[in-house]
C-alpha cells in the first residue's frame, strides 16, 4: 500500500547526517592539507593543523554567530551540496513523477539506468547519443509514445512517434535519416484507428524525409497499453564538426526559443476532456530538422540544442545550468506563449515553463551571432516567433533565474511531481 | 490579461516601492504577515521581495489550508480511498501530502483509485458516470472554497446522488489569525488580510485585530501591485498613528462579504467544537462539519474512519513555520532531508506554503530592485 | 488553491440558471454562478472564478480606481525623479 517504508523520515535524516559528516570531514581534510601546505613558512605542521582545525570549527560556529543573511547563505550553501550528492531513489514502487520529466525522473535515470549501464557515450544524457562506426558519425535515438487521448487537435500518437525521434537527431546535429517503430497494441483496438495512426506516421516520415525501414508488433490483453503504444528509434549521420552539447554553454551565450511554448502540453490537457475546458488550440507537433539544417549552415556558433518536450523548457535550461556549470537568467516577458495558453495555465494554477511542446526548439548560441541564428529562423516557417529569451552567465553556476514581468527575480527550479500526466 | 496584467507593472511598482521606502523611519524594523497561502505564492513567484528596503520583512503565515492538516487525517482520507469500489477525488495540491504511510501520490501508485479534479463539480460528475462506486471529495480550504463544497452537496442531494460524499476538512481563518496574535513568540506590525477569503466573510471579522490588538490590517489582492499597494497603505497607518481593517482590493471583495455563501455555508455546515490544525495544535471552533441533515453526504459518518492522531516527525518544523517564528531555512532540516521531492512537511509540500515556495522561487542571493532614494527637501 | 482568476461572461446556458460560460484569455469554461444568485452577472462582466465557481463580480469602476491610484503614484514618482535629475549640481 506504501510507496515508501513506513520509518521514511527517520531514514531520510539519518542519511542525510551521515551525509553532512562525510562532508565535513573531507573538508576538514582539504582544509589541513591546504594549511599545511601554505603555512610550511610560518611555522611547524601541527600548528598549522590546528588552525586548519579552527578554521573548520570557525566556520562552523560562524553559523550561530554570523547576520541573517550570513546564516541564510550557509544553509543555502549546505542546500546546493546536497543537491550534488549521488541521486538514490527512496521510493519503493514507480509514481507517475517519474515519468515527468523532471526531478523524479533524472533521479531514475541516473540511480537506475546509469548506474547499471554506466559507459561515456550514454553519460552526456543527451537527446540522443553520438557513435563513432568506421569511419561516419552517428547519432541514435529512441522514444517511447504513451499519450493519451490517441487522437487530439494537431495530430495523434504517429505523429508524436515520427516527428519526436526526427527531432531528437536534428537537435544532436544529426540528418535524421531511419527510423523503428515498435507497437503494443491492446486487444479490441479498432484496425481503422491504427491505421490512420500508421498513416500520419508515413505523411510526418515523408516530410521530414525519413524511412521507417523496421519495426515489431505485439498484442497484449485487453485493458493494457491504453490502446496503442510506440516505440520509435532513430539513426542519423553527423556530418559537420560541430561539438554540441549542454556542457558548451558558456557565459556570454544566449538561450533562443523557435516559438510559443506549452501548446502540447495544454492542448493534451484538455483533450482529456477532464477539465470542462475549451480552446482553440491544437499540438504543435512537427519535424524540425529542416530549419535545424538552416540554423546550422547559417550560425557555426550554436553551441547547443534541445528538443522542448516532457519538463518544458524549465528542465532544458536546469539541464544546461547543471552540465555546462553555468546560470542561466531568462526574461518572462521574453518568453513567447499563445494567450490561451496562458489563460488556461492561469486557470488551472500551472507553469508554462514547464509544459510540453512537440515541436519546438531551444538553443544554446555564441552572444555574437544572434541576430544571425533569430534571422535564420524566422525565415523558417516553424520558427516565425523565435526569440531570445535569456542569457547564460558566470553568476549562481548550476541556477536558473527568471526576471519576472514585474521586475523581480525567482529561481526557476526542476518540476516536481507531475502535473500533466502522460502527454506525449 | 485583463485585471491581471495592469497589476503587474514594473514601472508602477518602482513608484510605490520609493513611497514605502520614503516611509521607513530611520532605525525602525517593519514586520508584516500575510495570512494567505496565496499571497506567500505571489511574492515569490514574482520576486516582490526585491522592491522592498531592507528595514521591511514579510512573515508567512498559516492561511495555506493544505498546510495545516494534520498527518492523521491524511491517514484517514488515504484508508477511505482504499476502501472496495471507492474513488477519492481530491485537488492536485493535496497529492503529495505526506501521511504517515505515505502521500495519495504513493497511494495511487500501489493502485488505489484517487484521481485529481479542478472542482467539486467535477467530483459529482465522476459520481454520476460511476454509478456502482462510491465517490469521496476530499474538501479542504478556507472560507473561500467552504461555499463551493456547500453549493456542490446541495446540487448532490438535488440530483438525489446516493454514492457522493465529502471528507470534510474545510477550516475557518479568523481562529489562525487569533492563534497568531495571542502567540507570545512574535512581534507584528500589521497583517496582509486574505484577499479570496473576504470575499466570503467581508472585512468585518478582521476588525478585532485593529480594535482589540492595535494591528492595521489591509485586505490585499493578489498581484503584485496589489501587495505592494497594501504595504504602502500599512506604512500609511503606522506613520499616520492608526489602526483601521482597509481594503486595497475593492475590484473583488464586497466590505460585507457574499451572503449567499455565507448562507449555503450555514445551511450545508456547522462548526465543529474543536479541530486539530497542524503546527498550532487543537482550536475550537475552527473547521466545519456537515449538518445533520446531510450525514447522507458525509464521509465520516458512511466510513469507519480510523480518526487516529499521529504526532509530526520531531524533525519537522512546520509550526514553527506556519506560525512565522521561523523562516523557511531557519527550519533545521529544509532542503536537505525535507525537499520539494522529499517532503517531511506539508510546508514543503503545498504550492503555498513558504518552504515550498521560498525553495522553488526565493533560494538566491537577493537584490535589490529600487536603489533610488528621493530625497525630500 | 486561494486562485482566483478573473473571466469574462459569455453565455448562459440554455436551462441552466445557475451555468454561465466564461472566457479566460480566450479559454472557456462553465463555471456555477449560484452565489451570485441575488445579482448574477451579464454577459460582458467579469467574475472571480475559483474551483469552478464564481465568488464575486469584478467591479470594473473599483479597478479603473485602483488603476487610477497606482498611476497617480507613477506619476507622481517620474516626476520627482525628473525634479532630481534636473536638480543635479555639476
Amino acid at each position: 500500500m506504501t510507496g515508501r517504508g513506513a520509518n521514511w523520515v527517520d531514514e531520510a535524516l539519518r542519511e542525510h547526517e551521515e551525509h553532512a559528516a562525510a562532508e565535513e570531514a573531507a573538508a576538514e581534510e582539504v582544509a589541513a592539507g591546504d594549511a599545511g601546505a601554505g603555512d610550511a613558512g610560518a611555522g611547524d605542521a601541527g600548528a598549522g593543523d590546528a588552525g586548519a582545525g579552527d578554521a573548520g570549527a570557525a566556520s562552523r560556529t560562524a553559523g550561530r554567530a554570523g547576520t541573517p543573511s550570513d546564516r541564510e547563505q550557509q544553509v543555502l550553501d549546505r542546500i546546493d551540496r546536497a543537491r550534488r550528492r549521488r541521486p538514490r531513489i527512496r521510493e519503493e514502487r514507480i509514481t507517475m513523477s517519474h515519468g515527468a520529466g523532471g526531478k523524479a525522473s533524472r533521479t531514475l535515470t541516473e540511480a537506475v539506468f546509469l548506474d547499471a549501464f554506466r559507459n561515456p557515450l550514454l553519460e552526456p544524457l543527451e537527446d540522443a547519443a553520438l557513435l563513432r562506426v568506421a569511419d561516419s558519425r552517428l547519432a541514435l535515438t529512441t522514444d517511447t509514445y504513451v499519450v493519451s487521448p490517441l487522437f487530439f487537435p494537431g495530430g495523434n500518437i504517429g505523429d508524436l512517434a515520427v516527428n519526436g525521434t526526427v527531432n531528437d537527431l536534428a537537435v544532436a546535429g544529426a540528418t535524421p535519416l531511419y527510423l523503428s517503430a515498435g507497437f503494443v497494441l491492446e486487444e479490441g483496438f479498432p484496425v481503422a484507428d491504427l491505421t490512420a495512426i500508421v498513416a500520419s506516421m508515413q505523411a510526418a516520415a515523408a516530410v521530414a524525409g525519413v524511412q521507417v525501414v523496421t519495426g515489431d508488433t505485439k498484442v497484449v490483453e485487453r485493458g493494457k497499453a491504453d490502446g496503442c503504444y510506440i516505440n520509435t528509434a532513430g539513426v542519423g549521420v553527423v556530418e559537420h564538426d560541430l561539438a554540441l552539447g549542454a556542457a558548451t554553454a558558456r557565459p556570454g551565450d544566449v538561450v533562443i526559443v523557435s516559438g510559443p511554448v506549452g501548446d502540447h502540453g495544454v492542448t493534451i490537457m484538455l483533450a482529456r476532456g477532464e477539465l470542462d475546458i475549451e480552446a482553440d488550440l491544437s499540438s504543435d507537433t512537427a519535424a524540425m530538422n529542416g530549419m535545424i539544417a538552416d540554423l546550422l549552415a547559417a550560425v557555426p556558433g550554436v553551441r547547443a540544442m534541445r528538443d522542448a518536450t516532457r519538463g518544458g523548457v524549465a528542465t532544458i535550461l536546469n539541464e544546461v545550468a547543471v552540465a555546462a556549470g553555468v546560470g542561466v537568467v531568462v526574461e518572462e516577458d521574453q518568453i513567447p506563449v499563445r494567450t490561451q495558453v496562458r489563460g488556461a495555465a492561469e486557470l488551472l494554477g500551472i507553469d508554462p515553463m514547464y509544459v510540453a511542446c512537440e515541436g519546438k526548439l531551444v538553443a544554446i548560441v555564441d552572444g555574437q551571432q544572434a541576430d544571425r541564428a533569430l534571422a535564420a529562423l524566422r525565415a523558417h516557417p516553424l520558427g516565425e516567433q523565435a526569440a531570445v529569451i535569456g542569457q547564460i552567465t558566470a553568476d549562481q553556476p548550476g541556477i536558473v533565474l527568471l526576471k519576472t514581468a514585474f521586475g523581480g527575480t525567482r529561481i526557476v527550479d526542476l518540476l516536481v511531481g507531475d502535473p500533466l500526466p502522460r502527454i506525449c | 490579461m485583463r485585471f491581471v496584467d495592469e497589476f503587474r507593472d514594473a514601472d508602477k511598482a518602482h513608484a510605490l516601492a520609493a513611497r514605502i521606502t520614503e516611509l521607513c523611519e530611520p532605525g525602525r524594523q517593519y514586520k508584516f504577515m500575510e495570512v494567505c497561502g496565496g499571497h506567500t505564492h505571489t511574492i515569490y513567484k514574482h520576486g516582490l521581495e526585491d522592491y522592498l528596503p531592507e528595514a521591511i520583512t514579510l512573515v508567512h503565515g498559516p492561511g495555506c489550508p493544505v498546510c495545516v492538516i494534520p498527518m492523521g487525517r491524511v491517514d484517514d482520507a488515504i484508508h477511505l480511498a482504499s476502501q472496495p469500489d471507492t474513488i477519492m477525488t481530491s485537488f492536485g495540491d493535496m497529492m503529495r501530502v505526506p501521511g504517515s504511510q505515505g502521500s495519495f501520490f504513493d497511494a495511487k501508485a500501489a493502485g488505489t483509485d484517487i484521481r485529481m479534479v479542478y472542482s467539486p463539480l467535477d467530483s459529482l460528475k465522476i459520481a454520476r458516470q460511476n454509478p456502482d462506486k462510491r465517490v469521496v471529495f476530499m474538501a479542504i480550504g478556507f472560507e473561500t472554497t467552504t461555499p463551493s463544497t456547500a453549493m456542490t452537496v446541495l446540487r448532490a442531494k438535488a440530483m438525489g446522488l446516493e454514492n457522493f460524499s465529502v471528507f470534510c476538512n474545510h477550516v475557518t481563518i479568523i481562529p489562525a489569525i487569533k492563534a497568531i496574535l495571542d502567540s507570545p513568540d512574535l512581534r507584528l506590525d500589521g497583517f496582509i488580510g486574505p484577499g479570496h477569503v473576504s470575499t466570503v466573510i467581508g472585512c468585518r471579522p478582521y476588525e478585532f485585530i485593529a480594535s482589540g490588538y492595535g494591528k492595521p490590517v489591509v485586505v490585499a489582492g493578489f498581484e503584485p501591485l496589489d501587495i505592494l499597494q497594501s504595504i504602502y497603505m500599512l506604512m500609511m497607518q503606522l506613520s499616520e498613528g492608526r489602526a483601521e481593517v482597509e481594503n486595497q482590493y475593492t475590484r473583488v471583495v464586497p466590505w460585507d462579504g457574499n451572503l449567499a455563501a455565507l448562507t449555503a455555508i450555514n445551511q450545508v455546515m456547522e462548526l465543529r467544537p474543536y479541530f486539530e490544525w497542524r503546527g498550532l495544535g487543537f482550536i475550537t471552533h475552527s473547521a466545519m462539519r456537515l449538518r445533520e441533515g446531510f450525514r447522507a453526504f458525509d464521509a465520516e459518518v458512511l466510513f469507519n474512519v480510523p480518526g487516529v492522531r499521529v504526532a509530526d516527525p520531531k524533525a519537522c518544523q512546520c509550526g514553527e513555520v506556519l506560525k512565522g517564528v521561523l523562516k523557511p531555512w531557519e527550519c533545521k532540516v529544509f532542503g536537505t532531508a525535507c525537499t520539494p521531492e522529499t517532503p517531511i512537511g506539508t510546508c514543503m509540500v503545498s504550492p503555498e506554503g513558504a518552504c515550498a515556495a521560498y525553495y522553488n522561487y526565493g533560494r538566491m542571493n537577493r537584490h535589490r530592485v529600487v536603489e533610488v532614494e528621493l530625497s525630500r527637501p | 488553491m486561494c486562485l482566483g482568476i478573473p473571466g469574462e461572461v459569455v453565455e448562459f446556458l440554455p436551462d441552466q440558471p445557475d451555468l454561465a460560460r466564461v472566457d479566460v484569455s480566450g479559454v472557456r469554461r462553465v463555471i456555477n454562478v449560484g452565489l451570485l444568485a441575488d445579482d448574477l452577472p451579464e454577459p460582458g462582466e467579469w467574475v472571480l472564478i475559483h474551483v469552478g465557481f464564481a465568488l464575486s463580480k469584478i467591479d470594473e469602476n473599483e479597478a479603473a480606481a485602483a488603476l487610477e491610484f497606482l498611476e497617480g503614484i507613477g506619476q507622481a514618482y517620474a516626476d520627482e525623479l525628473a525634479a532630481l535629475a534636473e536638480s543635479r549640481i555639476e
